[in-house]
């Protein structure tokens, strides 16, 4: 299952998992301690995305339409400007807080960035590729065999699902509407058993098969230190454009 | 699968030192998850574990709008600890994180410790606590189990949402009351927390019927009985 991966052949795409996985998050936390007033910085690093978007290949509309993800927690910044406190202004006839209208700017400019950067990274890495740079960066193998498991089983289920539906349908169970939910809530424990004895017997093939808690990494070797360098250029860019924002005020 | 929407804590809505702190609780939990884990983790778990994070994965997708700028979503974090115990169960809800983190952008990076905090450490070990003391009290029968897992799940998940409510009063970067944002995520989860113990109830009870030596909860709290008839 590839939800966000968009195939295409890029600088960026080309870059091993991790060196992506560890510049979105120092990207990322550059982002969130930049003070709330530097607006130029945070039009300085909406740039640097646009940079990294059209070296990727991702069309601006696909970003935007996948970052409406964040619109619920969003919701929560419309308020803010006029339950906040202390100065106000009037616009548009409406009396707003200025501390509410900076918190409500706060959350959306660094909420959207964050979306941003994260969706480029899966956008330009397959899901099995990001598993391989976690494990890179020496994530517990714990956690990457339950994430490999994890990815898995999701498809499994998806295929059971729709089987047990089909199997419903063919016998003549055709409820419109709400009441499709009580078949649902009545086999889903059925459907978790028969995933997981399918999923079982995979594993069991995969144990005889010399399975030891790891995936073999294939043909793909450890970053080259130019990756490092090259990736580094995001998180280093935003650095000093935070910066010189903090010094120009 | 393209309109998932799903939401944690995204990255800003709390203020950056505090994010911090959290980071280093929740990387500090996960470190002893993981040494126990790996006591726990064997031929029958590991596949477990995967289904139990690739369930709570599609779980969480159920999204519920309550009122604007609220929105809460089923959890599972009592069905993982029912099925593979504590450890395992918080690395399987952490994992669930990570992944929407990374690849579906849902939860801010930097946020990742808060949202593992509430949900992964501070919500699985309240129904891990429950249940623990819920499979001694409630009758050894599928009702019991299934009993268990509903109210192991209605206050797991409120007590998950008032680790945001603290997280919060601590650093949110908005000037809300923090008595509103309390009964607000109390009211909307105690709804979810219904939902998901419904789910989590028929989950666990037909697995236990079917296959009781997959239940971990069982196994760690109702063996006394099985090895008895097996002496005998």
């Amino acid at each position: 299952m590839e939800p966000l991966y968009l195939a295409r052949e890029s600088r960026v795409h080309r870059l091993s998992p991790e060196v992506k996985i560890a510049a979105v998050l120092l990207f990322t936390i550059v982002v969130v301690v930049t003070p709330r007033e530097d607006l130029t910085a945070f039009a300085g690093y909406t740039l640097l995305i646009a940079l990294v978007a059209g070296l990727a290949r991702v069309p601006a509309g696909w970003l935007l339409k996948r970052a409406t993800i964040e619109l619920p927690f969003v919701l929560l910044a419309v308020v803010l400007p006029f339950t906040g406190h202390g100065e106000r202004v009037d616009w548009l006839g409406l009396s707003l807080s200025v501390d509410g209208l900076y918190g409500a700017w706060n959350i959306f400019a660094k909420g959207t960035l964050g979306v941003l950067a994260s969706l480029l990274l899966a956008a330009t890495t397959s899901m099995r590729d990001l598993i391989l740079g976690l494990d890179r960066l020496r994530c517990p193998t714990v956690i990457t065999q339950i994430m490999t498991f994890m990815l898995r089983y999701i498809d499994v289920l998806i295929d059971d699902a729709r089987r047990m539906r089909i199997a419903r349908l063919s016998r003549g169970y055709d409820p419109r509407f709400l009441w499709q939910v009580k078949a649902f809530a009545v086999g889903v424990g059925a459907l978790f058993l028969r995933s997981y004895e399918r999923g079982e017997r995979v594993y069991l093939a995969m144990l005889s098969r010399g399975y030891s808690g790891r995936m073999p990494s294939g043909s793909g070797s450890k970053a080259p230190a130019a990756e490092w360098v090259v990736s580094s250029a995001l998180p280093v860019a935003a650095a000093g454009i935070a910066v010189a924002a903090a010094v120009l005020a | 699968m393209d309109d998932v929407q799903a939401m944690h804590i995204a990255n800003g809505i709390i203020n950056g030192p505090v994010s911090a702190i959290f980071i280093a609780i929740a990387m500090a939990g996960l470190a002893v998850c993981v040494w126990r884990a790996k006591l726990d983790l064997d031929d029958r778990l590991a596949p477990m574990a995967g289904l139990v994070a690739a369930f709570i994965f599609a779980v969480q997708m159920l999204n519920f709008q309550v009122l604007p700028g609220v929105s809460g979503h089923l959890l599972g974090g009592t069905l993982a600890v029912i099925l593979v115990g504590p450890w395992v169960g918080a690395l399987c809800v952490s994992t669930v994180l990570i992944v929407q983190a990374l690849v579906f952008a849902d939860g801010g990076l930097t946020a990742l410790g808060l949202n593992i905090t509430n949900m992964a450490l501070i919500g699985t070990a309240a129904a891990y606590l429950l249940v623990a003391l819920l499979l001694r009290v409630l009758p050894r029968s599928s009702r019991g189990l299934g009993a268990t897992a509903l109210i192991a799940s209605v206050i797991g998940v409120v007590v998950a949402a008032m680790g945001f409510v603290a997280e919060f009063a601590l650093g949110g970067t908005a000037d809300l009351s923090i008595t509103a944002v309390a009964a607000t995520m109390a009211g909307t989860h105690t709804l979810i927390g219904i939902g998901e113990g419904l789910i989590a109830a028929t989950t666990v009870v037909t697995v236990a019927k079917v296959r009781p030596d997959l239940v971990y909860a069982l196994r760690a709290f109702r063996a006394p009985i099985r090895a008895k008839a097996a002496v005998a």
